[in-house]
């Protein structure tokens, strides 16, 4: 890409290649560990795209814990891959059938079963969102994403890079590629969020660009939301970005203006899914195809001097039926 | 003191949640005057809210049913303002905080006092963090109701003793809805909160029955009931006041001579 791009020079944190498939192991290993520790002998957890789902239930078929999964009805059918997969490792998937039965919604019924049955089972929350302490577990747990690409690019270049970027739903993995490059201020920071149809268009789900201050799910931020408060129904090919909000210290980093938020169209996405597949040999998730879009754009405006190192935070297998029905072709199993 | 006290000079409280605009704002209206008219103490106004983290599924659905059929934040304040012009009966809102904080703390406490509102019971706003709201809803002389869980525990005695209008003693885990058994030792929390508070303790969550009823009463200051309600308006629609006197009738019988 690098080449083919002919600006900036290309690296690519590899997340999709951790075990399950992302970078969600990151965060799920540290917070059951923590279950484990706490004495519960059960965890539960939302997921959207279903790799959060499938990480929580990895860890809990390794460490001996119940485990059961809130995911939006919508999102069991668009990835149903991942919902077999975690039945394979032992989890009770529950489909959401409130609301938009995406994310939102998901996290919604782990809450409510969470005040259910707090004594003996931990909530693992999947993003840097949520009351606190989620955001800084979930970050701290992630930041070894920026820590392992910081090392790596200073032994590899000798200097940091021009900018580090990554998709951005609830924001765990650009939260964890722009955490230890926060106080290296000469290092832009760039976060790419789900568009959908358009910014201007009302099936979107980039939160920075068009939503306002709120108070949801516990925590102060950025909220697609009407005039009323009531939260809106957000849209974005990916489910994994399909969320109506945006984690709280993300919306520190925008308006203190230390980071940069662009919207990225799921057009622009599937594009770049198929050019990273063509061109690198590497079929990443569909929400890390966003920062992917993103980087197309603004690699060749840079020089050659420039490095670049864009998180993928996942692999795409589980999207490869549902960018096939995208470009119309019907797939056989 | 609060207007709040006033819904406890009587004997046991029975209080009576609906949702605002629930199935539409004139029933809903109406409902609340049959709840009056059967003799409920207190009346606690749900503001519809798209994502309602506390309720279980007959509360959402009726916060969706309200907000399907156009009502808005300002629509219920507007429905307040018409009862209390009916009535003299202690009344509460109950909504999440992002209602709230949307419509602007400033905004909301001032039409609230303005109103006559005497109370807000926001569930998804924990204690720690109601400063930011509490300030200026004490500064409308709005009191914004405490919860206590069965899981408070330790944080029972700073919650009590910090309490406002009156405390709302949730029964049991989990969320909103009618519940067949109730086995928090609410006694025990009741009892706690006593030792350092003289806010009256009103217990909620699953409570339907006028035995239940009865035998929460027996130790309680008073009773909430929603989900029960909130029913009776799902089956009946525009027909509901009526069978809503009928129950919240019942219910305050149950809690009468205690």
């Amino acid at each position: 890409m690098t080449r083919d791009l002919g600006g900036a020079k290309i690296y690519f944190k590899r997340e999709d290649l951790n075990h399950t498939g992302s970078h969600k192991i990151n965060n799920v290993l540290g917070q059951v560990l923590l279950a484990k520790k706490m004495g519960k002998t059960r965890v539960i957890a939302e997921t959207g795209a279903g790799q959060h789902g499938v990480a929580t239930a990895t860890a809990a078929a390794l460490l001996d814990m119940e485990c059961e999964i809130f995911m939006g009805k919508e999102d069991t059918i668009r990835q149903a891959l991942n919902v077999y997969r975690m039945e394979l490792l032992g989890a009770k998937v529950h489909p959401v059938e409130t609301g938009t039965m995406t994310l939102k919604d998901a996290v919604n019924e782990a809450m409510r079963e969470w005040t259910n049955r707090v004594d003996d089972t931990l909530y693992v929350l999947g993003s840097v969102m949520g009351p606190h302490p989620f955001p800084m577990i979930v970050r701290d747990f992630q930041s070894v994403i920026s820590k392992e690409a910081r090392e790596q690019i200073l032994e590899k270049e000798g200097r940091l890079p021009t900018a580090v970027m990554a998709c951005v739903g609830g924001g765990s993995n650009a939260m964890g590629m722009f955490y230890n490059f926060i106080n290296d201020k000469e290092v832009r920071l760039i976060g790419c969020e789900a568009a959908g149809k358009g910014v201007d268009t009302a099936f979107t789900a980039a939160t920075m660009a068009t939503g306002t201050l709120g108070v949801f799910h516990g925590m102060k931020s950025y909220f697609c939301q009407n005039e009323y408060g009531q939260i809106a129904p957000v849209y974005s090919i990916s489910a994994g970005l399909d969320y109506p909000g945006v984690g709280p210290e993300h919306a520190n980093l925008h308006d203190t203006g230390r980071a940069e938020y662009v919207p990225v169209t799921d057009d622009e996405a599937v594009n770049a899914f198929e050019y990273i597949a063509r061109t690198e040999g590497i079929i990443c998730a569909i929400e890390s195809a966003h920062a992917v879009a993103h980087l197309m754009k603004i690699a060749p405006t840079m020089s050659k001097d420039d490095i670049i190192i864009c998180c993928l935070s996942g692999r795409g297998d589980k999207d490869v039926a549902a960018i096939a029905r995208y470009r119309g072709v019907d797939l056989h199993e | 003191m609060s207007n709040i006290a006033k819904a406890f000079d009587h004997g046991k409280a029975f209080i009576g949640f609906i949702t605002g605009g629930d199935p539409d704002i004139e029933t809903s209206r109406q409902c609340i005057l049959e709840m009056i008219r059967a003799g409920a103490d207190l009346i606690e106004i749900g503001i519809p809210f798209s994502d309602p983290i506390a309720e279980g599924v007959v509360i959402q659905a009726a916060d969706l049913r309200a907000l399907s059929s156009g009502t808005t934040t300002d629509k219920v304040l507007d429905m307040a303002e018409s009862l209390r012009k009916e009535t003299d009966v202690p009344m509460v809102f109950m909504t999440y905080l992002n209602v709230v904080f949307k419509y602007g703390y400033e905004k909301f406490f001032s039409r609230c006092q303005q109103i006559g509102m005497d109370g807000v019971i926001i569930p998804d706003m924990p204690y720690e963090e109601k400063g930011e709201a509490d300030e200026v809803a004490s500064k409308y002389g709005v009191d914004v109701i405490s919860l206590i869980a069965p899981t408070s525990a330790e944080r029972i005695k700073m919650i009590a003793a910090d309490a406002k209008g009156f405390i709302y003693v949730v029964s049991s885990m989990g969320v909103t809805g009618v519940r067949s058994e109730i086995k928090t030792d609410l006694e025990a929390i009741v009892g706690e909160i006593k030792k350092v508070s003289d806010s009256p303790a009103a217990v909620g969550f699953g409570i339907s029955t006028p035995e239940q009823a009865a035998k929460i009463a027996a130790y309680a200051d008073g009773i909430i009931v929603g989900s029960a309600i909130v029913k009776i308006i799902a089956e009946y629609g525009k027909d509901a006041p009526k069978h809503v006197y009928d129950y919240v009738k019942s219910m305050k019988d149950a809690t009468k001579n205690l």
